[in-house]
C-alpha cells in the first residue's frame, strides 16, 4: 500500500451515531485519507454470535460489534485497520470492546485501536490514534526497518521539551534537549545544538523526521521527509534503543503532558492507549514535585529511591490536590525522600490504573520518555507490576531517535 | 384518538396495530424521519449532534453513557407526550430493537413510571400465543377509545 492510498478502516461501534460523535469520526478519518467502512453481516447471526463469541451481551449493538469483528477476522470484509469504539462509562461495552480487540489481535494481523467516547469527543482527540492506525497499515515496510543508515535527523517537539538528534549508521552523533517555549524556535534551538555537537551542517542531513505535538509545524518548517505521530515513532524507537526489535514488548512512555502504553510486536505497535485526563499522571507532576522540594528535576530520582512511598498519604490523583497532599505531608514531618518516592509511585499507579488496563503487559517492559530518567519512576513501576523494567540508553530522546531511524528509510528512496 | 408510546420504540408491527385502531403511535421512525429531514443540520447518518446527549440529561444524569442519553433525547419526549403505552417484552430483534440494553431498561422504566394506561405483553412463541397477543393489544387499544369517549361525555 502506498502513502496516497485510501486506508479502509472498519468502524466497529455501538451507538456512536446516537452520541453525536459520528461526524467527528468521519472527519478524522478523512483527514488521514482513510474511509470508514461497516463490515456487512447476516442479521440472523445476531441471535447466535453471543454464545459463539463467548459474551452473551444484553445489548444488540454489542452483539453487532462482535459480528462485525468476526466478519473482519474471517476476511468477509476486506479492511486495512479496525477502529473499535463504544460509550465511555458503559461497563458492558468496555468488556466487549476489550475482548473484541484481543480477538482481532489474536486472529489477524490487522491493526486495531479502541476508544471510549463521550459527546465531547472531537476529531482532534482522535487524530493521533487514527494517524497511528493508518500509518501501521500504510507504512509496514518503513516500520520493518531495524537499522538507521545515512546521516539523518529527528526532532521530537513535545509538550514540555523539544529533543533533536543527529544519527549516522546507528550512532547518535549529537543531541539537543530544550524546554518547549515557542514551537519553531525551540525546535530550531534543539536542532542547532544537535548539529553543533555532531559537527555537521544542516545541508548535510539526508533526511529528517519529526514527531510530537508540534510535528506538523516543525515538519513543514524544516521540510521534513517524515512527519509521524508518537505512537509509531516511540514504539520503533523503544525496541531499537533497547535492542528488542524481534518479538513482543510493552512500551510505556511517560510524557510531559500524557502517557502512552503500547503493545509492540516485532517493532510494530498493536494495541495502545493514550492517557491525558489528568496531568497528575505525567512528567509535569514530577517537575512540580521537584520544584516544591527545592531540588532540580535530575535529583528527584535519586531522592525517591531512598524514600518509602508508604509513609506519605496521597489521596488524590489530581495534579493540584496531589501536590497539596505532598505539601501536607512535608508539613507533618515527612522526609523529602519519602515525598519524592510517593510522587513517583503516584504517577506509575495512574499509568497502571488508566493505561495498562487495556494493554497486555508482555516482557520486556521498556520505559521511555524524560520521566524514565528519574530513577524512582522505573523502581516504582517495577514494584507495582512485579516485573523488571528496562530503561534503554538515551530513553529521553526516544521520539527523536525513532524519527531519525524511520527517516533513514527516505535516504535510500 | 390517543397517543400511544410503543416498546420496542421502532416496532413497525406495533406501530401499525396502534394506527389500525385509530390511535397515534409514538415511534422512533417518525422522530428519526424528522431528524434526517431537518434542513441545516448535517450530522449523518441520523443527524444526531452532540446537543442530543445534552438534551438527554433530562432523563439520565451525565454519568450515564452519551449513547444512552442521545437515544433518550429522542425517546424521552415521546414518553412525556404519551397518553398510553404498550410494552412488548422478550421480543426478537426483527420485531424492533433500540440496540442498547441500558436504553431499553430506562425506556421501559419511564413508561411504567408515567401515570397512564400501560399494557405489558410477552412476545408470542407460537400461533396460539400470537392470536392471544394480538387480541390483548386490540382489546387494550379498544379500551382506550372507550375511555376517551366516556371522558368526552
Amino acid at each position: 500500500m502506498n502513502d496516497d492510498a485510501v486506508v479502509k478502516v472498519a468502524l466497529v461501534s455501538c451507538g456512536s451515531e446516537y452520541a453525536g460523535v459520528h461526524g467527528e469520526l468521519e472527519s478524522v478519518a478523512g483527514s488521514v485519507n482513510a474511509r470508514l467502512v461497516y463490515p456487512e453481516i447476516d442479521v440472523s447471526i445476531l441471535d447466535t454470535i453471543g454464545k459463539e463469541f463467548g459474551i452473551e451481551a444484553a445489548s444488540p449493538d454489542l452483539r453487532l460489534m462482535m459480528a462485525r469483528a468476526k466478519a473482519v477476522v474471517e476476511g468477509i470484509t476486506d479492511v486495512d485497520g479496525v477502529f473499535i469504539t463504544s460509550c465511555f462509562r458503559c461497563a458492558e461495552a468496555a468488556i466487549v470492546r476489550n475482548e473484541i480487540r484481543r480477538y482481532i489481535h489474536k486472529y489477524s494481523d490487522i491493526p486495531v485501536i479502541s476508544y471510549s467516547f463521550t459527546e465531547r469527543t472531537t476529531a482532534a482527540t482522535l487524530m493521533t490514534r487514527m494517524e497511528a492506525l493508518t500509518t501501521i497499515a500504510r507504512r509496514r515496510h518503513l516500520l520493518a526497518r531495524e537499522h538507521q543508515s545515512g546521516l539523518t535527523a529527528g526532532i521530537d517537539s513535545g509538550s514540555t521539551t523539544t529533543k533533536a538528534v543527529i544519527m549516522k549508521d546507528d550512532r547518535i552523533l549529537g543531541s539537543g534537549w530544550v524546554p518547549t517555549i515557542k514551537v519553531i524556535e525551540s525546535a530550531t534551538e534543539a536542532f542547532e545544538l544537535a548539529l553543533k555537537e555532531a559537527g555537521v551542517d544542516r545541508e548535510d542531513i539526508q533526511a529528517l523526521g519529526t514527531t510530537g505535538y508540534g510535528r506538523f509545524l516543525v515538519g513543514e518548517h524544516f521540510k521534513a521527509q517524515l512527519i509521524q505521530e508518537e505512537i509509531t515513532v516511540n514504539s520503533k524507537g523503544a525496541v531499537y534503543l533497547a535492542d528488542k526489535q524481534k518479538g513482543s514488548a510493552t512500551v510505556i512512555d511517560i510524557g510531559g503532558m500524557d502517557n502512552k502504553a503500547i503493545s509492540v510486536e516485532d517493532g510494530i505497535p498493536g494495541m495502545f492507549t493514550m492517557g491525558g485526563i489528568c496531568a497528575g499522571a505525567s512528567g509535569r507532576f514530577l517537575d512540580m514535585t521537584a520544584k516544591r522540594l527545592g531540588v532540580d528535576i535530575t535529583e528527584l530520582g535519586s531522592l525517591a529511591v531512598k524514600g518509602m512511598q508508604e509513609k506519605v498519604e496521597m489521596n488524590s490523583y489530581c495534579i493540584v490536590f496531589g501536590i497539596q497532599s505532598l505539601v501536607n505531608s512535608l508539613a507533618k514531618g515527612s522526609t523529602p525522600e519519602d515525598v519524592a518516592a510517593a510522587a513517583c509511585h503516584s504517577v506509575v499507579e495512574q499509568i497502571f490504573e488508566q493505561q495498562l488496563q487495556e494493554v497486555d503487559v508482555k516482557e520486556p517492559l521498556i520505559l521511555v520518555g524524560g520521566s524514565s530518567l528519574i530513577e524512582g519512576v522505573p523502581k516504582a513501576l517495577s514494584e507495582l507490576l512485579k516485573i523488571k523494567v528496562l530503561v534503554p540508553p538515551n530513553s529521553h530522546l526516544i521520539g527523536a531517535v525513532g524519527s531519525a531511524l524511520l527517516a533513514s528509510g527516505y535516504v535510500e528512496e | 384518538m390517543v397517543k400511544v408510546i410503543i416498546y420496542p420504540t421502532n416496532s413497525l408491527i406495533l406501530s401499525d396495530l396502534v394506527e389500525r385502531f385509530g390511535h397515534t403511535p409514538l415511534a422512533m421512525m417518525e422522530k428519526i424521519k424528522e431528524k434526517i429531514s431537518t434542513v441545516g443540520v448535517d450530522s449523518p447518518p441520523l443527524n444526531i449532534t452532540p446537543e442530543e446527549p445534552k438534551m438527554g440529561l433530562k432523563y439520565a444524569a451525565v454519568e450515564v453513557p452519551a449513547g444512552v442519553r442521545g437515544r433518550m433525547a429522542i425517546v424521552g419526549p415521546m414518553i412525556d407526550e404519551a397518553e398510553a403505552g404498550i410494552i412488548v417484552n422478550e421480543s426478537p430483534m426483527a420485531f424492533g430493537c433500540m440496540g442498547c440494553a441500558r436504553t431499553n431498561e430506562l425506556t421501559k422504566f419511564l413508561i411504567r413510571d408515567r401515570d397512564i394506561p400501560v399494557l405489558e405483553v410477552d412476545y408470542p412463541e407460537d400461533e396460539d400465543e400470537a392470536r392471544e397477543f394480538v387480541y390483548k393489544i386490540a382489546e387494550f387499544l379498544g379500551s382506550l377509545s372507550k375511555d376517551e369517549k366516556e371522558g368526552q361525555e
